[in-house]
């Protein structure tokens, strides 16, 4: 018999270990949520990612090894955004009738993520390429990222702070919503995609199904919009 | 089934060509949504065949993000001395994005009297 420090020499090289380190994870996070009744606090991205760091830790593996693996799901992320069609497509009649709520609403979410993220981060003291790199924290990964190499933030933290955004989004999202009395599911979905991207919308699709798919166009719409307004609010405010 | 993936990933690439290809400042796979969008509006039965295996990717969204949040952690040097204060910069933005976009969803509608039936 192979000797098993042999095998994990092999297995923590090979992309199939990770790969289904993930999965397992992220169905303990799935099982721990719906354990806890969908609890807000028992997020599932934030207990598998707990999970693996854990594991990564004791394993002494470097990130670069497990995204070699994980990097499966994460292609998959483009491939989802595509579909994302489908909601949006099923739920046409609503959102021909909630065009006017729709666009003010993304005016006035996408704003007030970026102008509230630099106005407090400077207060608290924040300055130069740390604050500019908060600007665009509420768009979806690959385009803050972008934004934040053309106003000279750095790329890596901005990846970082977009995260964690949505997982703050997501774990706040139901008992504010609460908390304001807004039952309205158009309303909760279309916030959370704007402020909180697609970690916002996969908390709405777990919620409700018309939530999920206004999540789907507010994530969408801010992409564009936070494009446009980041280097001009930076510019103001700055 | 197969056939579903691969027109969900041809108009992938069709928005990571066209976004590239124009320098425009919105990602290839929103591009892509938009266009398959587009295909529903014009063949409505495509919608139909596709909402499976939309619906399969979509109910675990989630999972997709997990990956690059384990990146966070293995990031957390980044944040420095400035850490907590980005932390705190960061939650109190987020609630009042919500609470702002959301409030003014409602508002509007209400206004415009496109409130939601009751449920």
């Amino acid at each position: 018999m192979t000797p098993l420090p042999d095998i994990w020499a092999y297995l923590s090289q090979e992309p199939l270990l990770w790969l289904t380190a993930t999965l397992v994870a992220y169905l303990l996070g799935d099982a721990a949520s719906r354990a806890a009744r969908h609890n807000p606090l028992v997020n599932p991205v934030l207990v598998a990612m707990l999970l693996l760091t854990g594991v990564l830790y004791a394993t002494a593996t470097p990130y670069r090894t497990y995204f070699d693996g994980a990097q499966f799901v994460h292609f998959m992320l483009g491939p989802a955004t595509v579909a994302l069609a489908v909601p949006l497509y099923n739920n046409l009649h609503l959102i021909r009738r909630s065009l006017i709520p729709m666009f003010g609403a993304l005016l006035a979410g996408s704003l007030t993520a970026v102008v509230s993220a630099l106005v407090v981060a400077r207060m608290l003291g924040v300055e130069g390429a740390l604050l500019l790199s908060l600007a665009p924290k509420s768009a979806t990964a690959p385009v803050a990222i972008g934004i934040s190499e053309q106003i000279g933030g750095l790329p890596t933290l901005t990846a970082v702070l977009v995260i964690l955004t949505g997982i703050i989004g997501a774990v706040v999202v139901t008992p504010l919503m609460t908390l304001l009395r807004i039952r309205d599911w158009r309303a909760r979905g279309f916030a959370v995609g704007v402020a909180a991207h697609g970690i916002g919308t996969a908390r709405a699709f777990q919620v409700n199904d018309t939530a999920g798919a206004f999540a789907g166009i507010g994530m969408g719409l801010n992409a564009l919009l936070t494009a446009l307004v980041a280097p001009w609010v930076v510019w103001v405010l700055l | 089934m197969i056939v579903h993936i691969a027109v969900i990933l041809m108009f992938q690439l069709l928005g990571e060509t066209l976004a590239r290809g124009l320098d425009l400042p919105v990602p290839g796979p929103v591009l892509g949504m938009a266009g398959l969008l587009a295909l529903f509006l014009v063949v409505p039965g495509a919608a139909k065949a596709i909402t499976p295996t939309a619906q399969g990717i979509l109910a675990h969204l989630s999972l997709l993000f997990v990956p690059a949040g384990v990146g966070v952690t293995a990031h957390l040097g980044l944040l420095s001395q400035a850490g907590p204060a980005l932390v705190l910069a960061l939650l109190i933005s987020t609630v009042l994005a919500l609470a702002v976009g959301a409030l003014a969803f409602v508002a509007l509608a209400r206004l415009t009297g496109v409130e939601e039936d009751a449920q």
